[in-house]
């Protein structure tokens, strides 16, 4: 961090990523707890488990709002359920990303009803499948940036910026190592993508990431 | 000796109402007709079966009136009745004084000398509020604005007997017996400060002292000693009106309107009502039984003209009165039948003008006789109304069809506001839910009643009290009190009577919750059930679990387990087969959790898309 605020000239406050985190067996996860471990204990890194907070899906919309606000990459993290999220971050997305707040117009105050805007939308997503399923020829036929286009639209609709997707496949095959070393990827590009935030002129610097 | 005469005088009346009633209703003529015609046909000019003493039945079952006024006036609050006194005093003083007018006006043109003539038309001005109320409440007219108007009409004729009480006497062809009237001794404004000081105190009384004396006797528990107090009240009330020369019917309307918000409203009307029906069947009946046919075939011609003539000077009155306020066509229909007969009242100053020798004994036979059959014909003439008028205006789209007054009515009753009950009161109304709540726990119904909820005092397990407390207009029956027995009890009789009502209800246990169900219930919860799976669930959280792995454990084993009180309820009644089925759910559902688990365990990251 120190490193990173070093480089501007800004006294803005350094930018903070936010991993809201959707995971409905996380007892039972292989993949996504390496992962969330090695960004977890970050000191620009908030970890909201969606599933730990509100297991009743009752959303507190207001705080939610609240600590999207405190923050300006948001990365949502989950494994591939049915090509999409598991359910809790759909019905997050749903009653959060709320008309008048992430998008629209807000009639009784001034201020921007794209609150949102400005932001970063990152997703880190573990899949099942290997990497060759998600092709033409492949069980799953398209590549997985295709079933993510819904998630895509909403940055844009936010005016957001969508980055390129951090995806780890085939995880329940990986060996220790590899995953450790998927993990320790994931925690460099997030604090790159931190880093990019706070230069003066963010270029969206397109990660590949395997 | 005695009384077997009075058991076998009552035996026949009673017998000819279980006859006469339901033959009228089969006929759609609803019970007064019913228990008028009974009364003519047991009457001395018929079968003779009860004896000469008609007029004194009569005046004892004119009580059933005062009751029912008392019954009115708790059903109208006090803000109600302060926007009723436009019709009140406009539509009713009209009525009476506009009748007395025009009759005053035959009667001088007949010949009669005006003094007789005045009193006969203030005597004739009156309407019968027995057969008027209970005719229009027979069939749900009391809340329309025809019923309303015409109840405003009835309480400004029961203002206007004190003041013809006074005037009467004065009417007397030989003055010298007008002092002999005057009884109380008292000079006009000595008597308008008592009546003023007897209202204030029933106000008084009613708002503040009774309470505390209900909630004393309440505490009791015995039922027979709040029926004694409601009693009490209302004879009382109607002995203390009388004292003071006001009447009886007026003064229990006030103690009613006073008590309209009181929580103990719905025990009252309850206490009063089966009193009400049988005292007002009984007058019925005596009405029925005075109808002096000997006279009638006497002289029939002159009775016919002198009933048509009552009936149709008054239907003129109140057409042109009901046009002038502003009613709609169909309701000017039903309130102009409705009030066109003479009153109980005139039986009442008949009796008072031939003592006070301002008419002749010749003159009163035949009008009481008037009265009589006038208010025999109102039944028939509302019939005639509904059947050949009505449906003739209905045609016309410009006339307002039913105009209901808004009542107050609750979509729900909650029985039961203990911390069960509270809790789903609280929802309702957080939620813009209007609901009546009955609790029998008088020191509760305080408790809670000062933290400003609007809770009755009553007993639940009486059907009366609900219907009282507005079952039969309710969606909903929230049974939420802790007597297992008085809810079983409840739910068995309420879906016996109203098998379309959804009733919800609270339970201690799993047997409990199953005999609910069995008894009628739709929706049954134990009351411990989802406190301890909410407890259970921050234990499996303690212990390690994430927090959705607790929570849908807990899901799922909410939901076996309400499967299970259902099958249970099978075996209710066979006790050894009851705890079997019991084990062998308890061995089912660990089964079923240790599954889940394990396909949980299976699945993890990849949950469906297997390699």
């Amino acid at each position: 961090m120190q490193a990173a605020s070093a480089g501007t000239q800004t006294d803005l406050p350094p930018p903070r990523a936010l991993i809201v985190y959707a995971h409905p067996q996380h007892q039972h996860s292989y993949g996504n707890r390496e992962l969330l471990a090695a960004v977890q204990g970050l000191e620009q890194v908030t970890v909201h488990d969606l599933y730990e907070e509100y297991p009743d899906f009752h959303i507190d919309v207001a705080r939610e709002q609240a600590l999207l606000l405190a923050h300006d990459l948001i990365i949502f993290q989950f494994p591939l359920y049915w090509y999409s999220a598991p359910a809790l971050l759909k019905e997050w997305q749903d009653r959060v990303f709320d008309f008048g707040f992430a998008y629209g117009q807000n009639v009784q105050q001034e201020q921007q009803s794209q609150a949102l805007a400005g932001k970063a939308l990152w997703l880190v997503i573990t899949a099942g499948g290997p990497v060759n399923s998600f092709r033409d020829e492949g069980i799953n036929r398209r590549p997985l940036n295709d079933y993510l286009l819904p998630f895509e639209q909403s940055a844009a609709l936010c005016d957001m910026r969508y980055l390129e997707p951090f995806a780890v496949y085939r995880i329940r095959k990986l060996t220790k190592p590899y995953l450790q070393e998927r993990a320790e990827e994931y925690r460099a590009a997030l604090l790159q993508h931190l880093r990019d935030l706070d230069a003066p002129h963010p270029h969206p610097q397109e990660n590949a990431d395997a | 000796m005695h009384d077997s005469g009075l058991m076998q005088q009552a035996f026949v009346f009673l017998l000819s109402a279980v006859v006469a009633v339901p033959v009228a209703k089969r006929l759609g003529l609803g019970s007064v007709l019913g228990y008028l015609c009974a009364g003519a046909v047991i009457g001395p000019f018929a079968l003779g079966l009860i004896g000469n003493d008609v007029e004194g039945v009569m005046a004892f079952a004119e009580f059933g009136v005062v009751m029912m006024l008392f019954l009115v006036g708790l059903e109208l609050d006090p803000s109600l009745l302060w926007r009723m006194r436009v019709p009140i005093l406009g539509l009713g003083g009209l009525q009476v004084v506009v009748t007395s007018v025009l009759i005053l006006l035959v009667g001088v043109q007949l010949g009669f000398p005006w003094q007789q003539s005045l009193a006969v038309g203030m005597i004739l001005a009156m309407s019968s509020t027995a057969i008027v109320l209970q005719t229009l409440n027979e069939k749900s007219l009391l809340k329309t604005e025809a019923g309303q108007s015409a109840f405003a009409v009835l309480l400004f004729q029961d203002i206007a007997v004190i003041p013809m009480l006074a005037i009467l006497p004065l009417l007397a062809l030989d003055s010298s017996l007008v002092a002999a009237a005057s009884h109380t001794g008292l000079s006009g404004w000595q008597k308008t400060l008592l009546v003023l000081a007897v209202v204030a105190s029933i106000v008084i009384v009613g708002r503040w002292v009774s309470r505390h004396l209900f909630r004393i006797i309440a505490n009791t528990r015995m039922r027979e000693t709040f029926t004694a107090t409601a009693l009490a009240l209302v004879v009382g009330i109607a002995l203390l009106m009388e004292l003071v020369g006001l009447s009886p019917a007026l003064g229990t309307f006030v103690a009613g309107v006073v008590l309209a918000n009181s929580e103990y409203r719905h025990e009252l009307e309850a206490e009063i009502e089966p009193f009400k029906g049988l005292l007002l069947a009984l007058f019925f009946i005596s009405v029925g039984a005075s109808i002096d046919f000997a006279l009638l075939a006497a002289k029939p011609w002159l009775v016919l003209e002198l009933v048509l003539g009552l009936i149709i000077i008054k239907m003129l009155v109140l057409i042109v009165l009901a046009r002038l306020f502003g009613l709609s066509a169909q309701s000017n229909g039903i309130f102009t039948f409705a009030l066109a007969q003479g009153g109980e009242f005139a039986f009442v100053l008949f009796t008072f003008a031939g003592n006070n020798q301002i008419l002749p004994a010749t003159m009163i036979e035949p009008l009481v006789l008037v009265v009589a059959l006038s208010m025999a014909a109102t039944p028939l003439l509302i019939i005639l109304n509904e059947r050949l008028i009505l449906p003739r205006l209905s045609g016309n789209n410009s006339t307002r069809p039913h105009d209901q007054i808004e009542s107050e009515e609750a979509r729900a009753i909650v029985v039961g506001f203990g911390r069960f009950g509270q809790i789903v009161g609280r929802l309702l109304r957080m939620n813009g839910f209007a609901i009546t709540v009955l609790e029998h726990d008088a020191t509760q119904v305080d408790t809670v009643r000062r933290f400003g909820h609007k809770v009755f005092y009553g007993d639940a397990a009486r059907l009366d009290l609900l219907e009282a407390a507005g079952l039969a207009d309710a969606e909903l029956l929230v049974v939420a009190i802790d007597d297992h027995e008085r809810c079983l009890q409840i739910v068995e009789v309420v879906r016996r009577h109203y098998p379309q009502l959804r009733i919800i209800a609270r339970a201690r246990g799993r047997r409990q919750a199953a005999e609910m169900l069995r008894a009628g219930a739709d929706h049954v919860e134990r009351e411990t059930f989802n406190s301890a799976l909410a407890l259970g669930r921050e234990a499996l959280r303690s212990l390690g679990f994430r927090a959705y792995q607790a929570q849908r454990a807990a899901e799922l084993f909410r939901h076996h387990d309400e499967l299970n009180v259902r099958s249970l309820g099978e075996v209710l009644d066979d006790e050894s087969a009851f705890i079997n089925r019991a084990r062998q759910h308890a061995v089912d559902l660990e089964q079923v959790l240790k599954n889940d688990q394990k396909v949980d365990a299976e699945s993890g990251d990849q949950a469906w898309d297997r390699d």
